[in-house]
């Protein structure tokens, strides 16, 4: 593979991200112009693409891939066939217009460059989305988008609501991309390739976990393409800027799950599961959204409904899968791409220019906006369907895949037919509504606005023409390879022109006549769909934010629930578990010690365990706590003195150090912190803790002998003991392995440590805020609460 | 602490558990010692002069917030395993330089830095609680 087309293919998605990073000093340096200026990068991507079309025209694939982790069979492959190259034409061609109008839309604005930071950072993801041919290289770009995505929704943060939608969307699809990591890992076990056109090494279809793969991979594209019940997100996610609703949030990412359902088709694809799945879900949506949209009458909210349906019937047809279907799928990805960015990008000239989105503040605007009318028409026209607009092929190509006398096809074309004719209703309300009538007084007065504004909308809306007229050019180029990719097989025939006579157009007519009807009656039909949905009083949307608050009332209950603040139950857990620890298995694996019988020590040896001895009957009958404190110290000096005795000077060295410093550090706890001076715990509580220290001991004291009765591995100090000096040069085999052979052991404990001060610190200045006046002396049956209190 | 005898000869105990800190600390790679047991000595040595001339006198005389010197030591550490970037060798490999200096042999070495970064880590940590405990009121 030729080196430099590795890195040119690879440079589609990733020099997006570069210019994210230079975008916020571009728009310092030339402002709002930046906009053209960043345009440059998808429109350089797109002319490097077109010069991939005629190998891929030609059934070929461009295949590159640059080193990622080799170490673990890990490569950053792209695969450019005809899906992938359609989808990067436009997200390149939408991007580069949507860059160029956001520069005009959002001229002035305080952090317009980080506002193309985002939108490149999306672009980039989005493209690496669609070419990558690794499942972890795609898993990475998708959750890439969806944090993008987050960003440019939460973008205006201001506001409640685009903070809400944001979190929503990023919860919801996020869900799907782990179950997208899961399947990709799934896969890649099944199949040992981690790229997906490796994937068709074996029948995973005929495996037994195709049902947790394919239930994984629905679950990641119903959640990115916004399918029915995750749909929600989608409408909320207008709060974004409306170049971002043109561009994520029709015509790119929420095309992701469509994407990935077309992608895996044909491993996946074709069982009886699959088209339950993708036809139900996606009939199921297209119908939702369709309705819903009717609803609306905000521009936005109605466009993004009907992109939800359009997103339904794109899943439905996938699911559908014959060869007629797949065409009739991309070529409907291709026109609603079109239309669907273009009538946002409309949508967005008129609440620029008027101060207004809702529909019937709106009218008149044909004579202002004369350019913009021309566009809204243009794209609206696609989206009914009218030829010869490339919608128009569409549609009839979908008809065509339906066109059959089974049950089953007669419901879905009926399905098809209700929901493109009431999308037509909408597009015919979106473009005509604003423009036709008598002008009613507008929160601005309304002018055409700059050619950076106008060239995407125009453009894409002279494409869809086009494109409707050049079918053959259409399918030659794009709608062929594409179905080849999905379907495997592509003959190249697309519906030209009109046959008055044929049943199809009979079905095209009839779509038209239910978006007429439903355009006539709209204002009926809203108060009632109005009215039915007031009576509901839930919508899926009440139902995630109260999943949402269900989640942060669950985490709430399990965290008082194990982080009560009591710091004595905190220490009960933590030493009733050392016991079991200990205990529990050496008694249930029949480990426990013999007890020694004769203890052969020496005169100093039992010094020592006297002076220890001492230490604790001295902790135990101590009056008052501080005398507990320095008794302690006496014990564990006598710990280190055996330390000592038996060969671990710096062991005994530590030991004494750290006695003495707790010794000082507890009794400045005590003095400092105003705590009780004697012990005031009632006697049950005695008994439990006592019963408790008694059963640590013993746990401890088995687990010693358990071990010195046992057989040593002396592998690990024979090693040490051989390597210290000549490896490490260090005749000192403690402190060798704690900086040079464990060093990464110790470089994380000292970073502990220091947290672990920082976190004491914050605690003592806390203490000593909130505790202005020394506290009431509390009775003994309350010592509970001070106890809690001192402890925060 | 009130007693004039503590609070006199303490200044002098301080210094010379400072000194034999870290000397502690540079033996530690072949005898008894280390960074963590110099830092221990350090810091008692640390609290000491907080109780014999207050907290405030000890701050005055470190110059850094303690918990600075916590920080340069995870750094100093953290910086003595990256020096293996540059011999291309794993994180936190040794790396020695034997000397010649003044007629004797002097071994300048990363897990020795690395001690030193132990060392200021507990040094520092240590001292910033007992600081903080002992100004409490």
């Amino acid at each position: 593979m030729d080196a430099s087309l590795d890195i040119a293919v690879a440079a589609i998605a990733l020099v997006p991200l570069l210019a994210a990073a230079a975008a916020p000093w571009l728009v310092r340096a030339v402002g709002a112009g930046a906009g053209w200026l960043l345009a440059a990068v998808p429109a350089a991507s797109f002319a490097f693409l077109c010069t991939l079309l005629p190998e891929v025209a030609g059934g070929g694939r461009v295949a590159a891939a640059l080193g990622w982790g080799p170490a673990h069979g890990l490569a950053l492959s792209f695969l450019v066939d005809g899906l992938s190259l359609t989808f990067a034409l436009t997200i390149a061609g939408i991007g580069a217009f949507v860059l160029a109008y956001s520069g005009a839309y959002l001229a002035g604005h305080r952090h317009l460059g980080r506002y193309f930071s985002f939108l490149l950072l999306f672009m980039g993801a989005m493209q690496g989305l669609v070419l990558a041919d690794s499942t972890v290289a795609l898993y990475a770009f998708w959750e890439l988008t969806t944090v993008a995505s987050f960003l440019l929704i939460g973008f205006d943060h201001s506001r409640q609501a685009a903070r809400r939608a944001a979190i929503q969307a990023l919860v919801i699809t996020t869900l799907g991309g782990l179950t997208l990591l899961a399947a990709g890992v799934l896969m890649q076990q099944l199949t040992g390739a981690w790229e997906l056109s490796s994937l068709g090494a074996i029948d995973l279809r005929a495996h037994p976990a195709y049902g947790a793969i394919l239930v994984l991979v629905l679950v990641a594209a119903f959640t990115k393409s916004a399918q029915f019940p995750f749909h929600v997100w989608l409408p909320n996610a207008m709060e974004a800027p409306t170049p971002v609703s043109a561009f994520l949030h029709s015509a790119t990412m929420v095309q992701g799950g469509v994407y990935l359902l077309a992608r895996l088709s044909p491993a996946l694809g074709g069982t009886p599961e699959w088209s339950a799945a993708l036809i139900g879900g996606g009939g199921l949506t297209l119908l939702w959204g369709a309705v819903a949209a009717l609803r609306q009458t905000d521009l936005k909210q109605m466009l993004a409904q009907t992109t939800v349906a359009s997103l339904g019937l794109l899943v439905l047809l996938i699911g559908i899968g014959t060869e007629a279907a797949i065409m009739a799928a991309v070529l409907y990805f291709v026109a609603h791409a079109l239309y669907k960015a273009g009538l946002f990008l409309v949508a967005g000239i008129i609440d620029h220019e008027t101060g207004t989105r809702e529909l019937p503040d709106l009218g008149g605007l044909r004579r202002p906006l004369a350019v913009t009318f021309v566009a809204a028409v243009l794209a609206a026209a696609s989206m009914v369907g009218l030829p010869p607009l490339v919608g128009y092929l569409a549609k009839e190509e979908m008809y065509l895949a339906l066109l059959g006398d089974a049950g089953l096809q007669l419901l879905l074309l009926a399905v098809l037919v209700a929901g493109n004719g009431l999308l037509a209703a909408v597009a015919l309300t979106v473009a005509l509504k604003p423009f036709l009538g008598p002008l009613p007084p507008l929160p601005k007065a309304p002018h055409e606005p700059p050619v950076a504004m106008l060239a995407g909308p125009v453009t894409l809306g002279v494409l869809g023409l086009m494109a409707g007229v050049a079918t053959g050019w259409l399918g030659e180029w794009i709608v062929s390879p594409a179905t080849l990719a999905i379907a495997g097989a592509a003959h190249g025939h697309l519906v030209l022109g009109l046959d008055p006579f044929g049943l199809l157009f009979w079905l095209s007519v009839l779509t038209w006549a239910v978006g007429g009807l439903v355009t006539w009656r709209l204002e009926a039909i809203r108060a009632v769909l109005r009215r039915w949905a007031g009576a509901i009083g839930w919508s899926f949307d009440k139902g995630f934010d109260a999943a949402m608050f269900g989640l942060i009332r669950l985490s709430a209950a399990v965290t008082h629930l194990w982080h009560h603040g009591r710091l004595e139950l905190y220490l009960v857990v933590l030493f009733l578990m050392l016991a079991l620890a200990t205990i529990v298995p050496l008694w249930s694996l029949g480990g426990l010690p013999v007890w020694p019988e004769a203890m052969d020590l020496t005169f100093y040896e039992w010094g020592t365990v006297l002076i220890a001895v001492i230490g604790v009957a001295t902790v135990v009958a101590a009056r008052t706590r501080l005398f507990a404190i320095l008794a302690l110290g006496i014990q564990g000096f006598a710990v280190a003195l055996l330390y000592l005795l038996f060969g671990a000077p710096d062991l005994s060295f530590t030991q004494f150090m750290v006695e003495i410093l707790s010794v000082v550090i507890l009794t400045l706890v005590m003095t400092r912190l105003r705590l009780d001076k004697q012990d005031l715990r009632v006697f049950e509580d005695l008994l439990r803790d006592g019963g408790l220290a008694v059963l640590c001991g013993l746990g401890i004291t088995a687990l010693l002998f358990a071990v010195l009765q046992g057989e040593l591995d002396p592998l690990l100090a024979e090693f040490f003991n051989a390597n210290s000096a000549p490896v490490a040069h260090g005749h000192n085999v403690v402190n060798v392995i704690l900086v040079d052979f464990r060093g990464l052991d110790t470089l994380g404990e000292i970073s502990v440590v220091m947290t672990a001060g920082i976190a004491i610190l914050a605690l003592i200045r806390g203490a000593r805020r909130d505790v202005p006046a020394p506290p009431p002396k509390p009775p003994a049956r309350r010592r509970r609460r001070a106890a809690t209190g001192a402890a925060a | 602490m009130n007693s004039l005898i503590f609070r006199t000869i303490a200044p002098l105990l301080v210094v010379v558990m400072l000194v034999f800190s870290v000397f502690v600390m540079l033996r530690g790679h072949n005898e008894p010692g280390g960074g963590f047991i110099g830092g221990l000595i350090a810091a008692s040595a640390i609290a000491i002069y907080g109780m014999a001339a207050g907290p405030a006198a000890v701050r005055v005389a470190l110059k850094v917030d303690p918990l600075a010197i916590a920080g340069l030591g995870v750094v100093v550490a953290g910086l003595s395993g990256l020096l293996s970037l540059a011999y291309e060798v794993p994180f936190l490999t040794g790396l020695w330089g034997f000397f010649h200096l003044w007629g004797t042999d002097v071994a300048i070495s990363t897990p020795m830095t690395f001690d030193i970064g132990v060392y200021l880590v507990v040094l520092g940590t240590i001292a910033a609680v007992v600081l903080g405990l002992e100004e409490g009121e």
